[in-house]
């Protein structure tokens, strides 16, 4: 009962928002029906724009993954976001030298160079500092975020990245290294086979890694009481910069695999929000790995769904992000809906208490 | 004589669980009512009801004759219950005035702090429970902190108290004021509803008693004319053996060692101030002592968890002073730690992942990092049976289980462990008699098979039932250690607060 609880209760949580996001869009004027309908198709109406769907979702699913493991072990691993970036510049870096290795070599390199700089980004700083000097993760795992993008920036604006000319970009990727895309079905969509193998393998490794390793029940333990995980013989601060480093290295993973599926260059912008959307979708998921695959593909046809919205009913695309905000506010506040179920229970009891007595 | 609190046929079932399943209790004007029951027969469940935090499944509760439903504490509150929980609902860096009034605080909008202090004041003159209102919370004794709750309910102006397992954490003084403060209540006539394992506690404050086993209220009888074995016989079904059965000691080499110990607390305060102890093989040595000092801190400091500043820790001859909790657990260090929830268990796990808290690095528990859920769960079978967890359940968490039942599966799990050295802090801390029992036994049983258990318990009659040789700790030091058939508790009691023992030092 409670595992089916657990599951509902977001599903209905994300419901309330919908429902809710309609009053909102009639109230502005349009036909929430062919609004919603036109987020749907965007998402879900043909086989290119799933593919778009899960190529949106495949970065979301893989950072939540490694922001659940930071939750269950009682860290708020806020700076995902710039993780993920510094994962993608290795990645980037390590994909456009080498490029005598042989391909398939060539791209393990990259993965591991974008896995090992998100978990270094992490682990270091937020890590150790949070182990050794108790300071707080949400304010350092930020900063480094900042730091990080700045880097990046710096690197591909007249930095040892930029490649020749005046646009503030990175050189290709060896075209080796390029993920090959599905030759039919999800042409346009930019997804690779391969990236939804890494991704599947992520969630299967997270899961595994919590449940079934004794290093994730020590980092559970540290995450549900450090005092009695300390007592248990666990190594607490090892395991909270591990749980750190971890988190950092599926967001260093996810920015590996986004340059070598999709973008293939570092490109001036930086502000994907992966990093941040990503923990919504840990949330949703109740930091479950397998939930994440879910709530990740959910938030990943939100935004591919809000694209089509805007195209076909002129909404403004920035109205997914409500519903976004929307969907957090009732997750944030799903006990609500068990207090008010229990009260409506309580006044229907009353109600058939009162004529009797 | 008018009932006041009256619950008909109450019953209250979880998912798996029938807490209560059929509860009756009438709670008289002006008398003291203990309820008695073994770990997990429904009493704190029974209390929550009452006092609405939790709804009913079925049954009627009646307050002065009048049918009542409360839904929240808030109601019940209204309505004159009061409640003080075992653990207390306080916020520590607020004046007991400011605690007491919270929630329901004098003046407008503008908070009337003198007026409060005041009222404060009126109440504890008229309850005689001496405590000063400006006091900061957090600078206060448990047994003081009580007296604040108590103070609460009666701002509320309860017109029954509701005391669930209040001596568990005092000394014998605080319980004596304690009681002092129950007798105040009845000589007004608030009737106190009053819940411990302590039958010569129930014995001496209650009128009347009520049994509960298994959900429901067995019977209810005159507390005049009933002694602890009757008690303890009603409650568990069985004849219980009040005293432990101990053949003589036979003490042999040391097994650990502790010399000059200092130790500092979380806090960094020196709470061990050089200690020098012996705890032999197959023999049982207690520590008594006054609670905060430094007893707990030492047991934490010999399982690792509190560093050691000077002195050594030595293990059946080797030097572990240096060693982490890790590595003492697989050298053979057991530990019962005194606060349960917080150190002993990880309450979101379930049963089967707490018995191998310890020790799920390990084969069969664990094989090259990946973890042998069957082998934990076989595990946990087999010690719920041994030690009669309630409900016998591994995939229960640990946080669903009463009280009682939660230090069973800690004991459990250390026991079997088959340890060099038990170190067992407040190892009975809120079990029933029966449970007392048992846990007694096993520690008799780890020392007869050569192990060596130190027994650090706030118990005086613990103490003095168990231990073989008996060391009186105060103020971080130890002031003697006496044989444990020779001490008395009038001498211990003098050696607690800090006299020096003038023969038998060891
Ligand atoms: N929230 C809950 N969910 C499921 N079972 C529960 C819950 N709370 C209590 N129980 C079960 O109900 C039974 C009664 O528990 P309760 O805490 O009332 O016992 P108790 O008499 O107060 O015991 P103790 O003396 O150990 O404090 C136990 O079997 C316990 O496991
Ligand atoms: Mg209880």
């Amino acid at each position: 009962m409670k595992a089916l609880q657990s599951i509902l209760l977001p599903v209905a949580a994300s419901l309330v928002a919908i429902v809710i996001g309609a009053i909102l869009v009639a109230a502005l004027g349009y036909n929430p029906v062919s609004v919603y309908g036109s987020l749907v198709s965007g998402a879900f109406g043909s086989l290119g724009n799933l593919g778009n769907t899960i190529t949106a979702s495949l970065p979301l699913i893989i950072i939540g993954l490694g922001i659940a493991l930071s939750f269950q072990s009682g860290l708020f691993n806020i700076g995902a976001d710039g993780q993920y970036w510094i994962g993608a510049t290795a990645a980037v870096w390590v994909g456009y030298h080498f490029t005598s290795l042989p391909g398939w070599l060539h791209m393990v390199l990259c993965l591991l160079a974008g896995m090992l700089a998100g978990a270094i980004w992490a682990g270091i700083v937020p890590g150790l500092t949070k182990a050794f000097v108790g300071a707080h993760e949400v304010i350092t795992t930020m900063m480094m975020s900042y730091i990080a993008i700045l880097f990046a920036r710096y690197l591909i604006e007249g930095g040892p990245m930029q490649q020749k000319g005046y646009i503030p970009q990175s050189p290709l990727i060896a075209s080796n290294t390029q993920f090959p895309y599905f030759t039919q079905g999800f042409q346009q969509a930019q997804l690779s086979p391969i990236s939804m193998i890494i991704a599947a393998i992520a969630v299967l490794a997270a899961w595994f890694l919590l449940y079934k390793t004794t290093l994730g029940f020590s980092l559970r333990s540290v995450g549900l009481n450090a005092r009695a995980a300390k007592y248990a013989g666990i190594r607490v601060k090892l395991y909270i910069v591990l749980a750190l480093a971890l988190s950092g290295l599926f967001a260093g993973l996810a920015g590996a695999v986004q340059m070598l599926g999709v973008d293939h260059q570092l490109l001036d912008g930086f502000s994907s929000n992966y990093g941040y959307t990503a923990i919504v979708v840990a949330l949703l998921a109740r930091n479950n790995p397998l939930g994440v695959i879910i709530s990740g593909l959910f938030f990943g046809a939100l935004t591919t769904g809000g694209q089509n919205m805007q195209i076909a009913s002129n909404v403004p695309a920035s109205l997914t992000n409500v519903l976004e905000g929307l969907i957090i506010f009732f997750v944030g506040c799903e006990r609500i809906i068990p207090q008010v179920i229990g009260w409506y229970r309580r006044r229907r009891s009353a109600r058939a208490q009162t004529p009797a007595s | 004589m008018e009932p006041v609190l009256e619950v008909v046929d109450l019953k209250k079932w979880f998912p798996g669980v029938k807490a209560n399943d059929g509860v009756n209790l009438t709670v008289r004007a002006g008398e003291v009512h203990a309820i008695l029951g073994e770990n997990g027969a429904g009493k704190s469940t029974l209390m929550k009801v009452i006092y609405g935090l939790l709804e009913p499944t079925a049954g009627e509760i009646r307050l002065f004759g009048q049918p009542v439903h409360f839904r929240s504490p808030r109601d019940a509150i209204l309505a004159g219950i009061g409640m003080v929980h075992q653990h207390f609902m306080l916020i520590p860096a607020l004046t007991v005035a400011e605690n007491v009034v919270l929630g329901d605080e004098p003046g407008g909008v503008r908070f009337d702090r003198r007026q409060a202090v005041q009222r404060v004041r009126e109440l504890s003159e008229r309850y005689r429970l001496a405590i000063d209102p400006n006091a900061k919370v957090g600078d206060l004794t448990v047994g003081l902190q009580q007296r604040v709750e108590i103070l609460k309910a009666f701002y509320r102006k309860a017109r029954v108290l509701i005391l669930d397992e209040p001596t568990a954490l005092l000394t014998p003084q605080e319980t004596r004021e304690l009681f002092n403060i129950i007798r105040t209540l009845k000589a007004e006539g608030t009737p106190v509803i009053f819940i411990s394992h302590k039958l010569d506690e129930v014995l001496e404050i209650s009128d009347r008693v009520t049994v509960m086993r298994a959900g429901k209220t067995v019977e209810t009888i005159d507390t005049k004319g009933a002694t602890p074995q009757t008690l303890a016989n009603l409650m568990v079904g069985r004849e219980v053996v009040l005293r432990v059965e101990k053949p003589p000691a036979k003490a042999g080499s040391p097994a650990l060692e502790v010399r000059g110990l200092r130790v500092r607390s979380a806090d960094r305060h020196e709470r061990v101030k050089g200690v020098d102890l012996t705890v032999r093989r197959g023999e049982i040595l207690g520590i008594a002592g006054i609670d905060g000092n430094g007893q707990f801190e030492l047991a934490d400091a010999i399982a690792g968890l509190l560093r050691a500043e000077e002195g050594q820790i030595v293990l059946d001859g080797r030097d572990i002073t240096h060693l982490s909790p890790a590595e003492r657990t697989q050298l053979g260090i057991a530990y019962v730690p005194q606060d349960r929830q917080l150190d002993g268990l990880i309450l979101a796990f379930d049963l089967a992942d707490n018995v191998i808290l310890r020790d799920f690095r390990r084969p069969p528990f664990s094989r090259r990092g990946i973890l042998n859920r069957r082998a934990a769960e076989a595990y946990a079978k087999r010690l719920i049976e041994a030690f009669d967890v309630r409900p016998p359940d591994f995939r229960r968490k640990a946080s669903e289980l009463s009280g009682g039942n939660q230090q069973k599966v800690i004991l459990a799990r250390e026991v079997s462990r088959d340890p060099l050295v038990l170190i067992a802090a407040q190892p009975t801390r809120g079990l029933d008699v029966g449970a007392i029992e048992g846990v007694h036994r096993q520690l008799v049983r780890l020392r007869n098979e050569g192990k060596a258990v130190l027994l650090i318990s706030l118990e005086l009659d613990e103490i003095l039932s168990l231990s073989d040789r008996i060391a009186v700790m105060h103020d971080g030091e130890i002031v003697g250690v006496l044989d444990g058939a020779e001490a008395t508790r009038e001498q211990l009691g003098l050696m607690m607060t800090g006299q020096r023992a003038k023969e038998g030092t060891v």
